[in-house]
């Protein structure tokens, strides 16, 4: 394979990961909901440029609505996780009457328990996990906690994923080079259906013949 | 508090400078020099929870919480004899300042509440090493460790990791000096398998959860390198805005093995963190304290 070949081959793979590492996230939130039969469950990425935590996937109370959202990195429960690194489980958080006022500013929903997690990759700490409002039937024991654990380690590898995906688009879209413009070609060809794709392959394919024949016009 | 005895190092030289908190070391032991060294300590025949921590409220012993800062006027953490926040500059040094704001989270008030619960009698200070920024936590984390240790605390509760393995080297160092130096370090280990540092150093007391409901109930574990378990399941705690909260976690089994350290220490002065983790292992729930 040339090596323009393989640029536009792995082009191709990062510009149409985006959309399946989100339903990766997407999935593992739902997950997490359903196995603690929480109310909600969300995965937030941390920004480092900016030092914020952002929504990055929501299951449950608050999904239409959050993704997205931004807060500072180091402040409240998420930011004490973020960078100690160690996960918190909290139950009766309504007593906490900043934290009540805070969330249900930034969120419209107020938690009354909550565990917390870090999404660690090697020596990283990517971001959060959250479990709102898990089921009270059964009271809180250790190996919930190694459950989260291994739910995050899950979540960890997805979020690694997904961030090396937008670093290597950003690097293609930035440098505007030969490869972006067919990595975002590829990427609208992965969008069509069978029937629409076919006329524009035969296109993309005159136009390859055109482009490797020896001819000057 | 008085300031810091040591110039902070920025984050972009992260390597280690040697700790110099330390007189040189006497390598071996004259003829004439063993009536110098003389053991204060009278132990019984048998070690028990009774001759450890009996009647003990923790008078005088200075415990340093190394967290993200304590609500002073909480019903259940009291007062606070000195506050301390670090952060860092523009200029990326780090700097110790009165703190002015308190708990950030309420982690740190959590854990101050339960060494009082134990020990309603010690001396509580925070070294507030959280909330200042994501980035450069780990070394004002590792400052606010080295500046605590300066101060000469009996006990310094560390809630807290690291899983930079660019600090695990200065670390090792700053908790062997403690050791030496007579304050004894309480480290959490993590809650999940990730390498983390200060805990799995030997010089430290590294804790883990029990899920049992008795905050002097602690166990040792004969296969570290968590050596100790205590109490970390539902605990009740004290959080900001003068809230209480349940909580778990070894985040707060580290502060009760802090404040059995802390009642300990009270009626044993004289006891080198060699000996106290000795005492420990004597009077834990699964050797011999069961029995006491």
């Amino acid at each position: 394979m040339t090596d323009q070949n393989l640029q536009a081959a792995v082009s191709a793979g990062v510009m149409s990961a985006e959309s399946e590492h989100r339903a990766l996230l997407q999935s593992i939130v739902e997950v997490a909901r359903a196995i603690f039969s929480a109310k909600a469950a969300s995965i937030f990425l941390h920004d480092e440029d900016a030092d914020e935590l952002v929504f990055e996937a929501v299951a449950g109370e608050g999904s239409d609505t959050l993704v997205g959202t931004r807060f500072p990195s180091s402040t409240g429960v998420a930011g004490w996780v973020l960078v100690t690194r160690q996960p918190l489980i909290i139950d009766d958080l309504e007593q906490d009457p900043r934290h009540s006022r805070e969330t249900a500013q930034s969120t419209g929903y107020v938690p009354k328990a909550m565990m917390t997690v870090p999404l660690l990759h090697n020596e990283r700490a990517l971001g959060v996990l959250n479990v709102l409002d898990r089921s009270k039937e059964v009271e809180f024991s250790l190996g919930q906690m190694e459950l989260l654990g291994l739910f995050a380690n899950q979540a960890a590898i997805a979020l690694d994923l997904l961030q090396r995906a937008r670093h290597a688009r950003a690097v293609l879209t930035e440098s505007g080079s030969d490869a972006g413009v067919i990595a975002q070609i590829a990427s609208a060809l992965e969008d069509l259906d069978e029937e629409q794709r076919e006329p524009v392959l035969r296109l993309l394919g005159a136009l390859d013949d055109v482009l490797r024949a020896d001819v000057s016009f | 508090m008085a300031q810091p005895e040591q110039q902070p190092q920025s984050e972009q030289q992260p390597q280690p400078e040697r700790y110099t908190g330390e007189t040189l070391p006497a390598w071996s032991l004259p003829a004439a020099a063993s009536e110098e060294i003389g053991i204060g300590v009278e132990w019984p025949e048998r070690v028990t929870r009774e001759w450890a921590l009996g009647d003990s409220t923790g008078a005088g012993i200075r415990v340093c919480i190394l967290d993200s800062g304590v609500q002073a006027d909480h019903p259940l953490v009291g007062a606070l004899e000195g506050a301390v926040a670090l952060r860092k500059t523009e200029d990326g040094e780090i700097v110790v300042e009165d703190d002015a704001e308190g708990d950030l989270c309420g982690h740190g008030t959590a854990c101050a509440g339960i060494v009082r619960s134990l020990a309603p009698d010690c001396r509580l200070f925070s070294v507030r090493v959280l909330g200042a920024g994501f980035k450069g936590s780990g070394a004002v984390l590792l400052e606010g460790l080295r500046w605590a240790i300066g101060q000469g605390f009996d006990v310094i509760n560390m809630s807290l990791s690291t899983t930079k393995k660019q600090f695990s080297g200065l670390l090792h160092e700053l908790a062997d000096s403690a050791y030496f130096r007579r304050t004894v370090l309480v480290a959490s280990a993590h809650n999940m398998p990730v390498e983390s540092y200060p805990w799995r150093f030997s010089s430290v007391i590294s804790v883990g959860s029990h899920e049992e409901a008795d905050p002097l109930t602690f166990f040792y574990n004969p296969s570290p390198p968590v050596e100790f378990f205590a109490r970390g399941v539902n605990v009740e705690v004290a959080w900001i805005g003068g809230a209480r909260i349940r909580s778990s976690g070894n985040s707060f089994a580290t502060p009760h093995m802090s404040g059995i350290c802390t009642l300990i220490l009270a009626k044993h002065p004289e006891l080198t963190p060699f000996q106290l983790k000795s005492v420990l292992y004597l009077t834990a729930s699964n050797v011999g304290g069961a029995n006491d």
